[in-house]
């Protein structure tokens, strides 16, 4: 057995030890850090998955964003945490319930292991389409030329996840401030840090979002980190999330998906098809539409993270 | 038995553990943390197929990781509805219970619709 | 000369790890929060700190190790400012009460057990 084959084991044990004690720690708090770390160490696994792409989105999203999300979640309940204590489900159920996880894990397993040899791929295709974008990143023609559909989609879902967020503020709030006012220490060591870090966030966000060109990187990625930053900045108190009915707010949340339609309905007109773009320009146009993306992905994140609207003035 | 089938092995583990807490857990929080992590275990199942489709002097599939990134910014944002509903459950009731049966308490905002 | 390098690295990265594990243990063994944080931060900084050194010459191009060497940076930034966060955190817990700093009671005679 190799070293590499021998670290990779023992990363798997890892995974497996960190997701039993998420699911059965005692305290939602402790389970929500399990998660973080869980997040992590499955970057490094898709690293070895050779998907770096992947393992960057996993590590600011599955990673970041989501333990954000879900530590704010859990200090805001943490009075619901001995009446739920009550309920734990009795000995017949869980049984079951083992018994059904144990049965699917198994199933997922035999398709693992059941998988055809040679497999199947499109990897060849991807690569000899390459041509047709002038892009390096395989992942990234994929994303943004030959399923360019998905991706506009994708955006759209966000967009009405977000509008779901929003919706379930009470009537007389509508249109107010999400989340609860931060305040913070103006001399403190979370102030400081949200005035160091972001110029460098900004910096390494619009990096990846170029380098994803030819390089791991790209929209998703740069969009995260960025949302990231900005999170940072209105958590420390330094800023205020701008209340849900700002206009300027909402034209950069449609910016991204609006530049992506209206390049998909030129290639309809001027092109062959939907989305279809020409040759010769094919590079300055993904490279716009992704910039308009990374955008408005950073804005969608930053808000869906800071929540439904909470107050209605900014005090 | 190669590294990707090592690593599909432990993330249908992982999905199983995620789909049983998913099942027992009875706070709402602890369920979509579980739900998260069945869905991580899919999603490197992805991956699995994506590494054994290496081709053409690329280290994987492209196609398939083009998918899990978009799966996972949408396994986000549903995240993120399902936290924003359960604190408005808990602003709205009082409590995070599930069950049907529970009494309801007195909310925290006295002027909710 | 890559045979030097190479054994700087190892020996570089080998003492880093022994920072790990010396952080690892003082995590588990200490008794509260302060002394925890002093443990993690000799894995964060000097651990990392020797691992990225052992890093360094396997770099390949002098922008590769100014990349190294700013994830280091920035692991410091964010470990300072979070301990920070902590300490104070866990010194207004123990100042209303609750658990986290053993205190030292003081004995009839006035001097601390």
């Amino acid at each position: 057995m190799t070293i590499a084959a021998a670290l990779e084991t023992v990363l798997a044990a890892l995974i497996l030890a960190i997701a039993i004690w998420t699911i059965a720690a005692r305290e939602t708090f402790a389970a929500v850090a399990g998660f973080v770390v869980y997040g992590l160490l499955l970057a490094l696994v898709w690293v070895r998955l050779e998907a770096v792409d992947v393992a960057l989105t996993e590590a600011a999203i599955g990673g970041g964003l989501s333990g954000v999300l879900l530590l704010g979640a859990a200090a805001r309940l943490r009075a619901t945490e001995t009446r739920a204590v009550m309920e734990r489900p009795d000995k017949i159920l869980r049984l079951g319930a083992a018994i059904l996880s144990a049965t699917v894990a198994a199933g997922l397993a035999a398709g693992v292991l059941l998988l055809t040899d040679p497999a199947p791929t499109l990897a060849s295709a991807a690569a000899t389409n390459a041509a047709a974008t002038g892009l390096g990143n395989p992942v990234t023609n994929v994303l943004m030329a030959f399923r360019a559909t998905d991706t506009l989609l994708e955006k759209v879902v966000l967009l009405l996840a977000l509008v779901g967020v929003w919706s379930l503020a009470s009537d007389r709030l509508w249109g107010g401030f999400p989340g609860p006012r931060h305040q913070a220490d103006p001399l403190g060591a979370l102030a400081f840090l949200a005035r160091l870090l972001p110029p460098v966030g900004i910096v390494v966000g619009i990096y990846i979002l170029w380098a994803g060109a030819n390089h791991p990187g790209g929209a998703f990625q740069a969009g995260a980190i960025l949302a990231a930053m900005w999170l940072l900045v209105m958590m420390a108190g330094l800023t205020d999330v701008p209340p849900v009915s700002s206009r300027r707010l909402r034209l950069v949340l449609i910016a991204g998906p609006g530049v992506f339609l209206v390049v998909g309905l030129g290639g309809l007109c001027f092109g062959t098809a939907f989305l279809a773009y020409p040759v010769a320009s094919a590079k300055p146009l993904i490279l716009g539409i992704e910039a308009a993306m990374t955008l408005t992905i950073a804005v969608t994140l930053g808000l869906l993270v800071a929540g439904a609207p909470e107050r209605r003035d900014g005090q | 038995m190669s590294a990707a089938t090592v690593f599909g092995l432990c993330s249908a583990a992982a999905a199983g553990l995620g789909l049983y807490g998913l099942i027992v857990n009875p706070e709402p929080l602890r369920k979509i943390i579980a739900f998260n992590l069945l869905g991580s275990g899919i999603f490197i199942i992805f991956g699995v197929v994506a590494r054994r489709g290496a081709a053409a002097a690329l280290g994987a599939d492209p196609v398939p990781q083009a998918l899990v990134i978009t799966g996972m910014v949408v396994a986000f944002s549903a995240t993120a509805l399902a936290v924003a509903l359960v604190l408005r459950l808990f602003q709205g009731a009082g409590s995070t219970t599930l069950d049907a049966d529970a009494p309801a308490s007195a909310g925290t905002d006295p002027t909710d619709a | 000369m890559k045979f030097m390098l190479d054994i700087v690295t190892v020996t570089a990265i080998s003492a880093g790890a022994f920072f790990f594990l010396a952080g690892t243990v003082g995590l588990l063994r200490f008794p509260d929060t302060l002394t925890r944080l002093h443990a993690l931060t000799k894995a964060d900084n000097l651990g990392l700190g020797l691992v990225v050194l052992g890093l360094l010459p396997q770099a390949g191009s002098l922008r590769g190790g100014f990349k190294l060497i700013c994830v280091w940076l920035l692991v410091l930034l964010a470990g300072a400012t979070v301990s920070q966060l902590i300490a104070r955190a866990a010194l207004a817990n123990e100042a209303n009460g609750q658990r986290g700093r053993p205190r030292t009671r003081a004995r009839q005679d006035g001097s601390p057990t």
